[in-house]
């Protein structure tokens, strides 16, 4: 296996040499915030923390948590570290509750974050021969844009095919020779649903997919299995991470070893705290992932919360590189659902489910509030046609999801058997989550 | 030639057995006999239908979950007691019955025909056979 390495100064770095350039960085980062974030000056003063004070990287946890709420009370452009004259692009998150969250990137901040996807896109196997189809959603989100200057930097030709029109993309895969795919695990999986469909047309052998780019969800190793087997002929499926506040895709990313996402740590500091407390954790602890933005000037993070659950591992990979590794999400603070005092991922609910041949992969839960007492429903699609033959093989089935289920989440739950493909698919994040509990 | 029964598989929703049944009339297939059971969250709608394939082929169209499978059609007189002796026969030789369901034969009151689906098809048919039961053969009850 080849490995090829973008930046090799920067991604094998020996760990203490990293440490000290995070330190020089990080109290130039607090520098720079308190002169120009009028917002990050006034935390700053009130907290007694200047570049001076910090001492070691342990020092960063006297700077305030900086949170999305924080975005979305400045919006739109707060927390701006650079006027407007330097800003050179901008992106919006959703904001599907309340205001959006707006970013700003300086020339140096796109050439910083082309660089920090290039690294993860080579990580993980693309090179300047690669065929690289974009099936996120173009516009404000950051996810197509940052791929698509990250690919090119590294030499891939892109198509930007953006979301949708599900049979255009696949003609472009079969007629372009597309190896190289960028998309939600969802929608991969949504699009080797539909070649398979189209199979007594064009049979799986005239796609040449090799490598999915895969992330802005979450997806357990059991869906990337999933994926991995629908397409066949060897794809191979690796996760990156980030998020608009962060540049947006590629602060880490899967090497080939798969076994943890590189983190571009000379642009990047990570903390993993208690999300109940606050408090710092140990090295290796899992938790809540904090990021401190090391080199962004239009709109510069300081402790970023982004409710994300991992953990982190300084040692060194098999790829060669050096840099910290964080863990696939296992959950989200926020998607955390509290069913009659025990947290629930839904992440959990989706390794239960992929590896039962008789139910498709997508799933919704339900969540009501029954008298005093919370109801978890999962819904899953039948697939299975051949267990109609008896009533009793549909409820051992039923039987066989809920007890998975339930030991695994270690409460009661109901399961629901649902008609195939009536569960909504989705293009970018899925939903699946419908909280039920505060409607009347 | 043994009957082949369309079942389909149905979420517990208002409207719905309304919705498949449509999907089936516009591509012009009649019903012979159907069953459903009470149930709570979903269902299996039994069919036996004039044309079989292209019915299951407009349901998966649709894209509705559905199964093909054989069952038995046995023919029997229509007073006290018949069918009980037809089930005794199956008894005695240890084949169970899954389900059933029955309808009177069109046009010919004497006569009632019972949709018999078991784990043993071929056992079932040979045994009521030698007993002299009269099985339906599945032009006859398509084209009823």
């Amino acid at each position: 296996m080849k490995i090829n390495i973008y930046n090799k100064d920067m991604e094998c770095m020996k760990r203490s040499d990293m440490e000290a350039l995070q330190l020089e960085r990080l109290r130039n980062m607090v520098d720079y915030c308190a002169k120009n974030v009028p917002f990050y000056r006034e935390r700053l003063e009130k907290a007694g923390v200047t570049a001076e004070k910090i001492k070691t990287l342990d020092d960063i946890k006297y700077i305030p948590y900086t949170n999305k709420t924080d975005l979305r009370d400045t919006y739109p452009f707060g927390m701006f570290g650079a006027p407007m004259k330097e800003i050179v692009r901008l992106h919006a998150s959703s904001g599907t509750t309340g205001n959006p969250t707006v970013v700003g990137y300086t020339r140096e901040d796109l050439d910083n974050w082309s660089e920090q996807v290039a690294r993860i896109c080579m990580a993980a196997g693309a090179t300047d021969e690669s065929i690289v189809q974009i099936c996120f959603g173009y516009g404000m989100f950051t996810g197509a844009l940052g791929l698509h200057y990250g690919l090119e930097r590294i030499g891939a030709t892109v198509a930007p095919t953006s979301s949708g029109n599900t049979e255009k993309q696949l003609k472009f895969m079969r007629d372009f020779g597309t190896d190289t795919l960028v998309a939600t695990p969802s929608y991969c999986l949504y699009l080797a649903e539909a070649a398979a469909e189209h199979a007594g047309e064009f049979s799986l052998d005239n796609y040449k997919l090799k490598l999915g780019l895969l992330g802005s969800e979450g997806c357990t190793p059991e869906m990337r299995n999933e994926i991995e087997q629908k397409w066949g002929n060897g794809f191979f499926v690796t996760d990156n991470y980030g998020m608009s506040e962060l540049n947006g895709p590629g602060m880490a990313g899967d090497c080939v070893f798969r076994n943890g996402l590189h983190i571009s740590e000379d642009h990047f500091l990570c903390e993993i705290i208690d999300p109940v407390t606050g408090e710092v954790l140990p090295k290796g602890s899992t938790g809540e992932l904090v990021v401190t933005n090391l080199t962004k000037k239009g709109i510069p993070m300081l402790r970023y919360r982004t409710k994300d659950i991992t953990n982190i591992n300084y040692e060194p990979c098999a790829c060669g590189r050096t840099t910290a590794r964080m863990h696939k999400i296992i959950g989200r603070s926020d998607d955390m659902l509290k069913i009659r005092g025990v947290n629930v991922f839904p992440t959990q609910i989706e390794s239960a489910l992929i590896g039962i041949s008789q139910i498709s992969p997508h799933y919704q839960l339900v969540v009501r509030r029954e008298g005093y007492a919370d109801n978890l429903e999962v819904k899953v699609e039948l697939i299975d046609g051949t267990l109609l033959a008896k009533y009793s093989e549909l409820e051992a089935l039923q039987r066989k999801v809920h007890d998975k289920i339930k030991s695994i989440l270690g409460i009661e739950i109901k399961v629901t058997l649902v008609e195939p493909k009536s569960i909504e698919r989705f293009v970018g994040k899925a939903k699946r989550v419908i909280d039920l509990r505060n409607v009347k | 030639m043994r009957v082949k029964q369309l079942s389909i598989f149905m979420e517990n929703k208002s409207g719905r057995i309304a919705e498949i049944t449509r999907i089936l009339a516009s591509a012009g297939i009649d019903i012979r006999a159907l069953s459903i059971a009470d149930t709570t969250d979903f269902g299996i709608l039994r069919l036996i239908v004039n044309k079989p394939d292209e019915a299951s082929d407009v349901c998966h169209r649709a894209g509705l979950m559905t199964a093909l499978t054989d069952v038995i059609a046995i023919q029997i007189e229509d007073r006290p007691g018949s069918f009980s002796e037809a089930m005794q026969f199956l008894a005695h030789a240890g084949i169970s019955v899954d389900y059933m369901y029955a309808f009177l034969t069109p046009g010919d009151e004497k006569y009632a025909c019972v949709i018999i689906s078991t784990s043993d098809p071929e056992r079932a048919e040979e045994l009521l056979t030698k007993a002299g039961v009269s099985l339906l053969d599945a032009e006859k009850i398509y084209s009823l």
